[in-house]
Parts: C-alpha cells; structure tokens; sequence
C-alpha cells in the first residue's frame, strides 16, 4: 500500500496539502465526496434496519396483544434514561465537529470524550436490561435462549398460514426433522411447566391459575387427546369462558395486509376503555398467543442487539478520530472524518429514538 | 471515405504498423510507455493496489473463473437433463441399490443447480459489469484518476474474494461429498440444496451448510454494497467541470441507476440473511411458521432485493449497449435524455415490483393485482431503450464489428425476454406457467443472455484499451455467432416445454418432455463450444494480439483520449469534457490501425470554443 501511495504522489504537479488525495482537485471535492459516500452509507443502514422494522410491524399488527403484554416486562425507565444519554451524545458529537471546524483542539477532544462516555454508560445500562430480560424470558420458555420459542405449535396448513389447533384434520406436520426438534421442546416445555411453580411468583402477572395451566400443558400432552400423527406439543383449548377471550387477530402476513386500514379489534377491545389502562395479562392471551410471547423478545434482542453493535462501532471510531485529534490532525481546513463520525453517530442515535417507542411504549 | 470501406481497409489492408501511438497517432516508445499494466512490477503491487484499473482486471479474474465455474454445472445439469436415464421409468421395478443411486443422484442434481444459479447470480451476474467494467472505465470515462474512495474499492474486492471463496468452498464440499462419500470425514459436511432463493421453512430446516452459504452471500453483498457507495461518490463529485449530468456517456448513467439499487436493495438482503442465520442458529422465529414466524414474510423481504438485484444485471449492460450502437452506427445515439432517465426509471420501478414473485404464495388478490400492473409498468422504460436504439441504427453506417455483433445479440435476447416478462406479469398466465421451465427460459433470455451479452460486448470493445492488445476479429465473430445461436437453442425450446408444463428443479421428467430437453442440451454444448472460443480469442490476443491504437472503433467517450493501454494515472493532464456521440473529430488513419483525432481541431481548443 505504501508503494502505491508513493506512486500516487508522483503525480501530483503542485505541492499539494497532505490530506489531498491523489485523485481529487480540491479539500473541498474530497469533503463533498466523502460526505455523500457517508449519506449513501448511512441509507444502507436505514434500509437495513428497515427489514427489521418491518419484521416488527408484521408482527405487532398480526399479534398486537402479544406485543402489549410482553412489553410490560422492559423497564421503561431504563429506555428513557438511555433515550436521554444517547440524544446528549449526539449533542456533544455535534459540538465536537463544531470545534473541529474551528480548530479548538482540547474542546474536540473533551466532546469526543463526553460522546464516547454516553456510548458507554448506554453499554452499560444496555447489559443490566438483557440480563434481567434474560432471566425474565426463560421463564415463559423452555428454559434457554436457543430453545425458548422451541415449543410452539408446529403445525400450518399446506397453504403455509397457521392453523388453528382444532382444526385437526387440516394441520400437516410440516417437516420430518422438526419432529426431533419438537420431541426435545416437549421435554422443555415439561420441565418449563414444573418450574412455573417457583418463577411464577415473582411475576406479577402470574396467578395461581397460570400455574394451573401449567401442569394442564403437561397433562394434556400426556394424554394426547388430540389426533396428531407426531407428538402433540400443545394442549387441547381448555373450557376458559370466564376469560375476557381477544378476537382471533389476523394470521398470515396476506391476511395482515388486508387489515392494513385500521387496527385490529383486539387491540381496541384489550386498550381497556374503563380504566384508561391497557393491561393484559397472562390469562388474556390464547394459548397460541402465550407462545408467541417469546417471539417479541426475539424481536426486542434483534433490533436492540443489531443496534448495540452499531453503538460499539460509533464508539470504537469515535477513540479513533480521538487518537487522531489529540495527535493534531483536524484544523479548519480538514475535519472530514470528524464530521463522517458525526453523521454515523446520530444515525445510531436517530434508530434509537424510533426503537425506545416502539418496543418500550406500546399502549 | 465511408465508415464502413473504412472499416473494411482496416482488415483488408496491409497489417498497420505495430507500434503503440497516441491519440494523434503520433508513436510513442514502447521503452518510455509507461502504462498502468507496467507502472509497479510484483505480485504486491497488483494484490494491494489502489487503481481502479487493476483493480478491474482483478475483479475480471476471480469473477470469470466463477462464470467457469457455474458454466460447468450448467453443462453438468443439462447432460444430467438429456439423460435421466433410469431415474425416468417406473420406480418400483427398481431393487433397492438402484432407488438409493437415484437418490444420490437427485441429491447431486439438487445440490448442482443450486451451485450454478448461487454462483451466477451472486459471483457474477450482479458484480460482472459494475465490478470489471465499471471499475475500469468509469473514472476514464469521466475523465478522473480514479473512483472517489480507492481504498474502499480494494475493500469490496476482498470481501467479494473473502465471501466468494468462502461460498464455493461450502457448495462445492457437498458436490464432492457426493461424488466421494468418504471425504466427508476430511473436510466436513457441506453443500447446498435450497436453490439460490434460499427460501424458508425449507432453508431453515434443510441439513445442508445454509448456515456458512449464507454468511458467504452476506459478504459478499458488503463488496456490492461498497462498489455502489463508491460509484455514486466518483459520479456525483469527480466529473470535469464542464460534464453536466446530461453530457454523460450512457453507460455512466446505467451504472449510476444500478448503484442507486446496489445502495438500497442489499442492505435488505442483509439483514434478510442475518434474520435466517438468527433463525437457524439461535431459534429466532421470524419466517419459521414452526416458531411462530410468517415464512412468506421471507419471499417479500428477498424478492425486495432480488427483484432489483435482476435490474442491477441488466442495467449496465443497457449502458454499455447505448454506447456500442451509438459508435458502430457512426451516428450520435437517438433519444439521449430518454435512454439516461429509462434507466433512472428502471431503478425505482425495480423497487415497487417484488410482489410478482409471489402470485402464488397466498398474497391478496388486490396485491396481486397492483403487483401485475406495476411490472408491466417496467415494459416502457425497457422499450424506450429498444426503440432508441434501432432508432440510432436507422440510416447509420452500420459497422458489423464484434460488439456490434453482441450487442444486436442483445437486442434480440432482451426483447424476447422482456416481453415474455409481461406474459408473466399476466396474473393468469403466470398461474399456469409458475415454477415451469417458462419462468427458466424467460429469466435465462433476460438476466443470462442480455447481461452475458452486455458483458461480452462491453469485454470486446473495451479489450483494446484494457490490455493494449487487438483481438482476432475472425475468430471472434465466429464466437459470437455461436453464442447467439447456441443460446436460443438451448432456451427458446424451454418456453414451449414450460408452456406445456415442465417443471423446473427436477432431476427427472416424463418422456414426452424428452426431445426438448434434447435440443435445450444440445444448444447449451454450442454456447460453451463459443464461450471457449471467445477465451481462446482473448488468450491468444494477450500473448500474439498487435499493439491497439489509442482509438480503435473511433468513439469520443473520454477513456478513448488516452493511449491503449492507459497511463497508471490515466490522462497525461486532466481531459475536458467531451460530447461523447460526436465522433467528427476523428480521421481513420491505416498506418495506426485506428483512428486518430485531427490534428487541427485539437479537442480541448474545440471544447473552449464551443463554450
């Protein structure tokens, strides 16, 4: 490389400024070059997170009950309090670059300082949340991250949408190899179904019915009273019509689609008018709706998890540009990486703002 | 002297002299000549360079030898295809040894079509134009030193060269395991069997690598990603002053339609990637119907990438096409502004379109509905191109040299393809013929024969000024007949076979299926046979081809303002711009062999004065 850039510098005719790539006329070509390269970048990220953004909007519009109980257990203090340092980082990003441009080197460095204490003390706060989520989810699984969505109904039509439990005759296994998968998720939802008794208390949804329905998991997979060709994993609808019931919301992504207008009922009917509050707890979900509790925190880890990687990036370059500054790179006439960082970091800031309502804020 | 006695003295004449000469066609020393092919010596100076010329032709390596070898599974499939042999009669006559060889070979047959399609698509119809060609000319053509972020080009190649490596290792381990059962305990289990759509429930419960495949495409959309990035830096920032956005060559605008899609529609595919990987190892049940997840949620999330990623084929090599029709018909290009802004228009009806993948997996019928009218919707900025250019080849002095050759190739091909693509975008039609060798013929005449032709006519035309070296035109023309008719033999057929219900990815088929799948076979042995020839061609124009003049075909785009091949910082000072469709400034000269631009209308004088 190092040969390269001495052929490159060959070329240049004048005495030319050391930042000056070979290939370009002018600072300000190369900032402007830089900076829309940075822009065109910064719209792959939004694209990416975009899949996921979407993958969330399928799921809260198919399953918005599921989506209003399973939030309750994020701590909404601790996403403000990180809404709050992130949006502080971004201003002290913003003045960083501002003393880069003009030249106030110890101001620079002190911003990239503070910025990359709020990148950290977000870290942190982002660790005590996972393991305290950690510990809350095992206990509607089946005991471990990998498996804990394992134990859901595995079965759909051949037309691909989800079956419902009862309607027997046209559910489908719908591959040989999930047998075995299931066969172990059977074992976990069995030790899952024992352990409620001790976690269950701990949660205040928790009833002593839940627990009750708990061994009922057991029982009715014991019992196999349903006419499935493989293992039943699920037990048969109990009679619960003292249970405020949901209408069954919308269940393949056509389906979504079509309910695209409005909401759908069950999100009016659980948002209880009465009280103005909006709790739905354990017993007001189906039982294909419980399994797909875990599906949310599936959701929270992917979106929260991609987005804490980007949070370590900004702050690994933002060190970066800190070693640099302190070594008295930018001035006046150059701060491009400055500012590049800058924009990366209030992308990564900017996700977090839509992310903090959306996961924490359901009503 | 007419264009085309020009062009004919040139082969007809005594052999011009052999000496380099610049654009005036003044001789320059070899000795002195320096070019960006001689300028640093050593293996180092090539794996770790910064211009984006070397960098092109290494690009030209890796992703040529991926067409071989994608190539060679197509051949592969097509001889399984003309003989199915026993796998065709009655299965229970078969002892027990015989049913498990035709499994084996169903499963090789599986895992071979996967490994063609995942190599073509990923390893060389996406990165093919932009990565070789784009890397190459694009700053010339722009009159520039280099693409705006030279680093981040060496990065994309080597995640293209990481991600690939990695990808065909993976593949190619379950072909081998095939063949040599026993060489799994070597190296591992691997292979690939999902197709190249990698669509669930099937992708996240095959016993195949999908895992590693898919961290391999996940890669390598890093290198699309930044090849984008980089192209609409160099586009927007490093065109010469007096360039404005509609002084630009063609081909400049298709690959900036196409880095626009390459910006937007991979990111997509990333985090589609990342979710199945999620999925497969961690359990997170996002397309698994089995863990509560939406499995045609997949089908829209990959077809939001895929669908653009077909345009990010063919839109280059439309460029490359306007600018073969326009110099070959000695006369300026039809409709410029119409042809730069079908192919802006292209790019984001590419965006809005995905839906017609999934006519048949359970979408509404109103989708469904808006879906088939927006894909038709794509037919008029492809037809505003085809009608542009026979409209440049009307009363041009048609020169029928070997891009030429290909790219009326091109014409024919795309036109067959784009239109069986409204017949596809018919709801019904679409019913009947879904997942038939219809569909293979139809994205085979549009993605492979367009694009493949693109390439071949942009390689064959930008030959002289990549490697300084003049090819044999004979010889070539005979490939490139041979491809055009070997292609249409081998696809044409199909979409009667698909009409009358022939599925695709199947090992076997029923006898009366038999004589198309014959003829298709046939044809595919004539395209290799030509696609060889086309290899000896450059191979032998390498080692025995005469020295290229600066200005071979007399085009007046900016990479043809230097010698052949061009200097490690392209131009000797920086060019102004050009009308890149006005070639009077330039004479045939026979004792170059090219053509030389006239000494009194020196064109930076002419520019000046035009202004």
């Amino acid at each position: 490389m190092s040969t390269a850039n001495a052929n490159h510098a060959q070329h240049s005719e004048d005495v030319r400024q050391p930042q000056l790539a070979h290939h370009f006329d002018t600072l300000e070509q190369q900032y402007s070059s830089a900076k829309l390269g940075m822009w065109a970048f910064l719209a792959t990220e939004i694209l990416m997170f975009g899949g996921l953004f979407c993958a969330y909007a399928v799921y809260r519009g198919t399953h918005p009950e599921v989506f209003l109980y399973a939030h309750h257990f994020l701590n909404t203090f601790w996403g403000a309090f990180n809404t709050v340092v992130l949006l502080a980082s971004s201003l002290t990003m913003a003045w960083g670059v501002r003393a880069a441009q003009l030249g106030n080197k110890p101001l620079l460095v002190l911003m990239l300082l503070l910025t990359l204490v709020g990148g950290c003390s977000f870290m942190v706060v982002k660790y005590i949340e996972y393991s305290d989520k950690w510990e809350h989810v095992s206990h509607h699984g089946s005991g471990s991250f990998s498996l804990f969505a394992g134990s859901r109904n595995a079965f759909y039509t051949e037309e691909g949408e989800f079956t419902d439990p009862t309607a027997v005759g046209q559910a489908v296994r719908y591959g040989e190899s999930k047998q075995h998968h299931d066969e172990h998720a059977i074992a976990h939802t069995n030790q899952a179904g024992d352990l409620h008794d001790a976690p269950a208390k701990t949660l205040e949804h928790q009833s002593k019915h839940a627990t009750e329905q708990g061994h009922q998991i057991v029982d009715a997979t014991a019992a196999k009273t349903l006419d499935f060709k493989s293992v039943q994993t699920r037990p048969m609808p109990t009679d619960r019509s003292d249970i405020r019931r949901p209408a069954p919301a919308p269940q393949g992504l056509s389906e979504a689609f079509e309910h695209i207008g409005g909401i759908p009922a069950p999100y009016e009917t659980l948002a209880d008018a009465g009280t103005g509050h909006s709790v739905v707890t354990w017993e007001d979900l189906d039982d294909r709706q419980q399994g797909l509790v875990s599906q949310f925190f599936q959701i929270y880890f992917m979106m929260t998890g991609l987005h804490g990687l980007h949070v370590l990036i900004g702050m690994g370059l933002i060190t970066w540009i800190m070693i640099r500054a302190l070594r008295g790179a930018f001035g006046p006439s150059y701060y491009t990486p400055v500012d590049l960082v800058g924009l990366y970091w209030h992308l990564v800031d900017l996700i977090w703002i839509f992310l903090f309502p959306l996961l924490y804020l359901i009503h | 002297m007419h264009a085309h006695e020009v062009w004919e003295s040139q082969y007809m004449s005594a052999t011009p002299q052999s000496i380099p000469t610049d654009i005036f066609g003044k001789p320059v020393n070899p000795q002195k000549g320096d070019s960006y092919l001689t300028h640093d010596r050593g293996i180092l100076s090539w794996l770790l360079t910064l211009d984006h010329k070397r960098i092109g032709l290494m690009y030209m390596v890796v992703i040529l030898a991926s067409f071989l070898l994608g190539g060679i599974f197509a051949i592969v499939l097509r001889t399984m295809l003309a003989m199915p042999g026993a796998n065709q009669a009655n299965h229970a006559s078969y002892t027990d040894e015989q049913l498990a060889q035709i499994s084996v070979n169903n499963d090789f047959y599986n895992q071979a079509f996967t490994l063609h399609g995942a190599v073509m698509v990923f390893m060389f119809i996406i990165p093919a134009i932009p990565a070789i060609l784009g890397n190459f000319v694009l700053p010339m053509m722009l009159g520039a030193k280099d693409v705006a972020f030279p680093k981040l080009n060496l990065l994309s190649y080597y995640c293209w060269v990481g991600g690939g490596l990695f990808f065909v290792w993976v593949l190619g381990k379950g072909i081998l395991n095939t063949i040599f059962p026993g060489m799994v305990e070597f190296w591992g289990s691997g292979g690939l069997d999902t197709g190249w759509t990698f669509y669930t429930p099937y992708s996240t419960s095959t016993g195949t690598a999908a895992t590693a495949a898919v961290a391999g495409v996940f890669i390598l959309g890093f290198s699309s990603i930044l090849t984008g990035v980089n192209f609409i830096a160099t586009i927007h920032t490093l065109r010469p002053k007096d360039m404005g956005w509609f002084q630009m060559p063609l081909f400049v605008w298709g690959l900036y339609a196409t880095a626009i899609m390459q910006v937007l529609a991979t990111p997509v595919l990333a985090i589609t990637l990342m979710l199945l990987l999620a999925e497969r190892m961690l359990g997170i049940g996002i397309f698994d119907p089995a863990l509560g997840g939406d499995p045609v949620l997949f089908q829209h999330f990959f077809w939001f990438y895929s669908h653009p990623a077909v345009y990010i084929m063919i839109v280059p090599a439309m460029g490359i096409i306007s600018e073969i029709m326009s110099v070959f018909s000695r006369k300026r290009i039809f409709g410029y502004a119409f042809i730069a802004c079908s192919s802006v228009c292209i790019a984001i009806i590419a965006f809005i379109v995905w839906g017609h993948h999934m006519f048949t997996s359970g979408q509404s019928d109103l989708l469904n509905a808006i879906f088939s009218f927006l894909t038709m919707s794509v037919a008029i900025p492809s037809a505003i191109k085809i009608f542009n250019w026979l409209a440049t080849m009307y009363k041009g002095a048609i020169v029928l040299e070997t891009p030429m050759l290909y790219a009326m190739g091109f014409i024919w091909l795309f036109t067959i393809g784009g239109l069986t693509g409204v017949y596809l975008a018919a709801l019904s039609i679409d019913m009947h013929v879904h997942d038939t060798y219809f569909i293979v013929a139809h994205f085979h005449y549009v993605m492979v024969g367009s694009m493949m032709f693109g390439l071949l006519a942009g390689m064959s035309y930008w030959w002289p000024k990549m490697f300084g070296k003049m090819y044999h035109e004979g010889w070539s023309k005979v490939a490139a007949i041979l491809i055009f008719a070997g292609f249409n033999l081998t696809f044409f057929i199909q979409f009667i076979a698909g009409s009358l219900g022939m599925p695709r990815r199947y090992a076997t088929y029923p006898p009366e299926f038999a004589i198309y799948h014959h003829i298709s076979t046939l044809g595919s042995y004539i395209l290799a046979t030509g696609l060889f020839i086309v290899l000896g061609v450059w191979i032998h124009s390498l080692v025995r081809g005469r020295p290229a003049p600066a200005n071979p075909w007399g085009a007046n785009s900016l990479e043809w303002h230097t010698k052949s091949p061009p200097l490690h910082a392209n131009f000797e000072k920086t060019p102004l711009a050009t009308d890149p469709y006005d070639f009077d400034d330039w004479r045939w000269d026979e004792n170059v062999g090219g053509y030389v631009m006239n000494e009194n209308t020196h064109h930076e004088e002419k520019t000046a004065q035009t202004k």
